[in-house]
C-alpha cells in the first residue's frame, strides 16, 4: 500500500483540482448569446411579401417567412416548405397539352406562428391575391401563368400552368399567405388590400409568419425585432432575438460595428465592396469578412443606334483595349470576377468555351484601323471624315466604385485612341429616363440583378427594345436585334431537358460574346462583416438572402 | 390684433395652397419613378407589371390632375395613404414627427442657451480676447460640415472612448434615451451656436450705439440694468425672427444628422417619400414644415409686440 506524506497528498490533490478546473474551462461551452444585432442600410417600407419589391423587405422577411422553393447557396433549387421538389423525373410534374401540372405537398410540420397549420388554402389564397389586377402585387407574371390550382388535401395541391417552361417547379414568388388572417382584409375590397393588409396594419400578428422567427416589434425607420416562432418545427435557431437596425450612412454603419452597437453588417444590404475591403485591412483581425461574387452583372450597355457603335469591330476593339483583370485586381482586390457574358461562373448554365476578350491593345488597334478609325491629332483616332472617336458614358452618381471604374475606362481607352466623356446622373434619372427611354448617346454603365438561370428575354430579345410605340416597355436598352438570339431565347425558355438547355445557353452566351450588345465588365461581390464567433452563415450571391437558413447560424 | 392674426392666417392658407402646387409640380416633373427603379432591381418584374402598377398608383396620369384630386381630398380633411408605407399618412408621420421635434427642440434649446450668453458677453467688450474667442468658435461652428462633425463625435465618443452610443435612440425607452440623444443633439447644437452667437453679438453692438442706451446710462442705471432691460430687449427682436423661422425646421427634420445617427425623423421620412414618389406623404411632410414656419412667423410678430411696444397698433 502506498502511503503519502501529508504535503505530498496535498500537492497531488491540488494538481488534480487544477487539472479538473482546466478541463472544465476547456469543455465549457462558449458564452451563449441571446441577441444578434444586424446592421443594414435600408428600412423596409412595408412588409407584405407580395406588394412592392424591396431588398430590405426580402431580407427581413427571410427570417420570418418561408417560401415553397428557393435557390440555395449552391444555386440549386430546393424545397423549404414543400416535402419533395416536383420534377418530370419523379412524376410530380407532368406535361398537359401546352402547359404543365405540378404537384406539391407542404411539410406536415409547417405552422404559422399562431399555431395554425400552413396549408393548401394559404397557397390558393396567395394565388387569388396575386392574380387580382388591383391587389398591388409587384410581380404578377408567375400568378398569371397559373390557370388553376387543384387542392388534393390540406397539404397537397396541383398547380396548372399555361406553358411549359424550364422553371416550372420554381415557386419562389408564390409563397403562401395566411388566409386565416388576410382573407377578411382582401375579399371585401381587393383594390384596398395593399392598404389594409395585416402585414402593415398589424405587423406583429404572429399568424403572419411561418419561419423560425416572427416579427415582434417594428419601430419605423429604426429597427425591427424578431423573436423565435414558438411553433417552428425545424432546428431551433440559436438566438432568442434578432434585431435588425437600419443605419443608412456607411461610415455610421462601420462606427456602430466598431463601437458594439451592432454585431454584424449584412452583405445583402450593407457596405459596398470597396469600403468592406478597406474595413478588412483596418479591422480584419476582429471580424470575419466574407466576400462572394453575386449575380449582379456590371456592364456597359451600348446604344447600337449610334453609327460608331453599330460597327461590331469597334465594340470588340473597345473590350480588347480594356484590362479588366487589372481593373478588378486593383480596385476590388480581385474579388469581383471578370465577366465574359451575362451568365456568372456559379450558374450551372455558364459556358466557358465562348469568345473572350483578353487585354490585347495590338488587336484592338488593328480592329479600329480596319473599321476606319486611324490615329489622329492628340492621340485620338479619327475617321475618313475627320470625326474624332469620342464616346459618352453615363453612369449612376454617388457610386464610388463606378466613378473609379469610369476613370480607369477613360485612361485605358485613351491609350487606344478613344476619348471618353463621363457623365453621372442620380439613379432615379438614369433608370427613370436616360436608359429606359434610350436617351444615352453611346454608353450606360450599370448592373443587372438577375436570378440563377435567368433567361435574358427582357434585355436581349428584339421585342423588348423600349420605344414610344410600345410605351417604352422592355429593357433591351442597347436596341439589340438578332433573329438568331430571339430564336435561342424562345427555345431555351421552353426546353425542359437539362443537357439540351445547357447547349442552348452556350449558344446564347457565344452569340452574346460575338455580337457584344453590351460590354461585360465583372460580377459584383457582396461583402459580409461578421463577428468571429458567428458560424454557419453562408452567402448565396443571388436574390434569395442568407436568413432563409438562419437556423444554421450559431454562436461559438 | 385679432384681425391682424386672422389676416395672416388667411395669407398663410393661400401660401400653403401655392406651395402644394409648386411641390407637387416639382415632384411630378422629376424624371422617372420608383416603379422603373423597382424593375431594374428585380428580375421577376416585367414591363406589363410596370404598366399595371403605374396605373394602380395613378402615376400614369398628369400631375396637375393628381394635384387637384389631392387638394379636393385634403379639403375633406383626408391626407390619404402613404404609397410606400401602406398606411394612413398621419400614422406614418406621427412617430417621425415626435422624434424630430425631440431632436430639433433639444438642439435648438441647447444652442440658444449657449449661444445667447456668448453673444452678449462678446458684445460687451468688442475686440477683447473673449470676443475673439467667441468669433473663432462661431466661425468654426458655422463652417464645420454637420456630417463630418457627427462622424467625428461618433469616432471619438462611441468608438474610441466608448462613452456614448453611436445612435439607435429608438431602441430604448424612457431615461435610456438620454444617452442616445447626446451626440446628435450636440452635433446640431454645435452647428447652430455660431450662427446665434454672431446674430446676438451683432444685434447687441448695434443697440449699444443708440441714444436710449446713452440716456439710460446718463440716468444712472446700473450697467447690468442697461444691458438686460434696455439693450437686450431690443437686440432680441432680430434674433427672435431668426429663431421663429427655425420653428419650421423643428418639424421638417435634419436629414444629414438623422442619417448619420440613424434617427428615425421627418428629414429621412420626407426624403424617402420624395425619392419614392410617395406624393401624399411627401406633400404632407413638406407642407407641415411650411405651415410651421408660417406659424413661427406669426408667433414672431406677436413676440415683437411684446418686446417692442412701438409695434402695437393703436
Amino acid at each position: 500500500m502506498l502511503s503519502f506524506s501529508r504535503p505530498a497528498a496535498r500537492s497531488i490533490l491540488m494538481r488534480r483540482l487544477l487539472a479538473a478546473l482546466i478541463l472544465m474551462l476547456l469543455s465549457w461551452p462558449a458564452a451563449a448569446k441571446d441577441e444578434l444585432v444586424i446592421g443594414i442600410s435600408q428600412f423596409p417600407a412595408n412588409f407584405n411579401p407580395l406588394i412592392e419589391s424591396m431588398l430590405a423587405k426580402s431580407y427581413v422577411l427571410a427570417f420570418a417567412q418561408r417560401p415553397i422553393t428557393v435557390y440555395d447557396a449552391k444555386w440549386q433549387l430546393v424545397c423549404l416548405l414543400c416535402e419533395t421538389l416536383p420534377t418530370l423525373e419523379n412524376g410530380l410534374a407532368k406535361r398537359e397539352g401546352k402547359g404543365m401540372a405540378v404537384t406539391y405537398t407542404l411539410r406536415a410540420d409547417a405552422r404559422w406562428a399562431d399555431g395554425k397549420p400552413v396549408g393548401s388554402a394559404d397557397v390558393v389564397f396567395a394565388w387569388q391575391v396575386g392574380r387580382h389586377p388591383q391587389s398591388g402585387v409587384a410581380s404578377a407574371e408567375a400568378f398569371r401563368r397559373i390557370t388553376w390550382i387543384d387542392v388534393k388535401d390540406a397539404r397537397t395541391f396541383t398547380v396548372h400552368v399555361d406553358r411549359q417552361t424550364f422553371d416550372y417547379n420554381a415557386f419562389g414568388d408564390l409563397g403562401p399567405l395566411p388566409a386565416h388572417v388576410e382573407r377578411a382584409r382582401f375579399e371585401p375590397a381587393p383594390g384596398e388590400y395593399r392598404n389594409r393588409t395585416a402585414y402593415d396594419q398589424d405587423t406583429t400578428n404572429p399568424g403572419l409568419y411561418n419561419g423560425p422567427y416572427r416579427i415582434a416589434q417594428v419601430v419605423q425607420g429604426s429597427h425591427v425585432v424578431l423573436e423565435r416562432n414558438a411553433y417552428w418545427a425545424g432546428a431551433k435557431p440559436a438566438f432568442a432575438r434578432i434585431v435588425i437596425k437600419v443605419i443608412e450612412n456607411t461610415a455610421s454603419l462601420e462606427a456602430n460595428l466598431l463601437s458594439g452597437g451592432i454585431d454584424m453588417i449584412a452583405g445583402e444590404l450593407g457596405l459596398p465592396l470597396e469600403p468592406t475591403l478597406a474595413f478588412e485591412k483596418r479591422h480584419g483581425g476582429r471580424f470575419s469578412v466574407i466576400t462572394r461574387p453575386s449575380l449582379a452583372y456590371e456592364h456597359i450597355d451600348l446604344n447600337l443606334g449610334s453609327p460608331v457603335l453599330a460597327d461590331v469591330r469597334v465594340r470588340r476593339a473597345l473590350l480588347l483595349a480594356l484590362d479588366r483583370d487589372a481593373m478588378t485586381r486593383q480596385l476590388f482586390d480581385g474579388r469581383e470576377p471578370v465577366a465574359n457574358s451575362m451568365v456568372p461562373q456559379l450558374d450551372w448554365v455558364h459556358a466557358d468555351d465562348i469568345p473572350k476578350y483578353a487585354f490585347d491593345t495590338a488587336k484592338a488597334a488593328a480592329l479600329l484601323d480596319e473599321a476606319g478609325w486611324k490615329p489622329g491629332p492628340g492621340g485620338i483616332r479619327v475617321n475618313a471624315r475627320g470625326e474624332r472617336l469620342a464616346l459618352d458614358l453615363v453612369t449612376t452618381a454617388g457610386n464610388r466604385s463606378r466613378e473609379l471604374v469610369a476613370q480607369v475606362l477613360q485612361a485605358q481607352w485613351r491609350k487606344a485612341g478613344v476619348e471618353l466623356k463621363v457623365k453621372t446622373e442620380p439613379p432615379r434619372v438614369l433608370f427613370g429616363e436616360t436608359v429606359t427611354r434610350r436617351k444615352f448617346a453611346h454608353m450606360a454603365m450599370f448592373a443587372w440583378y438577375s436570378a440563377p438561370e435567368n433567361v435574358p428575354r427582357s434585355t436581349l430579345h428584339s421585342a423588348m427594345i423600349p420605344a414610344a410605340a410600345n410605351n417604352w416597355s422592355g429593357e433591351n436598352y442597347s436596341g439589340y436585334a438578332n433573329p438568331a438570339m430571339d430564336a435561342l431565347i424562345d427555345a431555351v425558355e421552353t426546353e425542359l431537358d437539362r443537357p439540351r438547355r445547357k447547349a442552348l445557353w452556350r449558344e446564347i452566351q457565344a452569340l452574346y460574346a460575338a455580337d457584344l450588345p453590351a460590354l461585360p465588365l465583372y460580377f459584383k461581390a457582396d461583402g459580409f462583416i461578421l463577428p468571429r464567433e458567428l458560424k454557419g452563415l453562408e452567402p448565396t450571391g443571388h436574390q434569395d438572402p442568407t436568413p432563409y437558413w438562419v437556423e444554421n447560424w450559431r454562436w461559438e | 390684433m385679432g384681425v391682424t392674426i386672422l389676416s395672416r392666417l388667411l395669407q398663410s392658407l393661400a401660401v400653403l395652397v401655392a406651395m402644394s402646387f409648386v411641390v407637387y409640380g416639382l415632384m411630378g416633373l422629376m424624371p422617372g419613378d420608383p416603379i422603373d427603379l423597382m424593375i431594374a432591381g428585380n428580375p421577376h418584374l416585367n414591363a406589363a407589371d410596370a404598366v399595371r402598377l403605374k396605373a394602380l398608383y395613378g402615376l400614369d396620369r398628369p400631375w396637375t390632375e393628381r394635384w387637384l384630386r389631392w387638394l379636393a381630398q385634403v379639403g375633406q380633411g383626408e391626407l390619404g395613404y402613404s404609397r410606400l408605407h401602406a398606411r394612413p399618412v398621419m400614422a406614418a408621420m406621427i412617430p417621425a414627427l415626435v422624434n424630430t421635434a425631440i431632436l430639433m427642440a433639444s438642439s435648438l434649446l441647447l444652442a440658444l442657451v449657449v449661444a445667447l450668453p456668448l453673444g452678449i458677453l462678446a458684445s460687451l467688450r468688442p475686440g477683447s480676447v473673449l470676443d475673439r474667442l467667441v468669433n473663432l468658435v462661431s466661425v468654426a461652428s458655422v463652417s464645420l460640415p454637420v456630417f463630418w462633425l457627427g462622424l467625428m463625435l461618433i469616432v471619438v465618443f462611441a468608438v474610441e472612448l466608448a462613452w456614448l452610443p453611436a445612435g439607435g435612440m429608438a431602441e430604448v425607452t424612457g431615461g435610456g434615451r438620454l444617452a442616445h440623444m447626446i451626440l446628435p443633439v450636440a452635433t446640431l447644437a454645435l452647428s447652430g451656436i455660431g450662427q446665434y452667437a454672431r446674430h446676438m453679438r451683432a444685434a447687441m453692438i448695434a443697440e449699444a450705439g443708440h441714444d436710449y442706451i446713452r440716456t439710460a446710462r446718463a440716468k444712472g442705471c446700473s450697467p447690468a440694468r442697461v444691458v438686460i432691460r434696455h439693450q437686450l430687449r431690443n437686440a432680441l427682436i432680430p434674433v427672435t425672427t431668426i429663431v421663429a423661422l427655425e420653428v419650421g425646421g423643428l418639424f421638417s427634420g435634419a436629414l444629414i444628422t438623422e442619417t448619420v445617427f440613424a434617427w428615425p425623423g421627418m428629414g429621412r421620412l420626407i426624403y424617402e417619400a420624395v425619392m419614392g414618389n410617395d406624393f401624399n406623404l411627401a406633400l404632407s411632410g413638406l407642407l407641415l414644415a411650411t405651415a410651421m414656419t408660417l406659424v413661427g412667423s406669426i408667433l414672431a410678430d406677436i413676440a415683437y409686440v411684446r418686446l417692442d411696444p412701438r409695434v402695437r397698433t393703436p
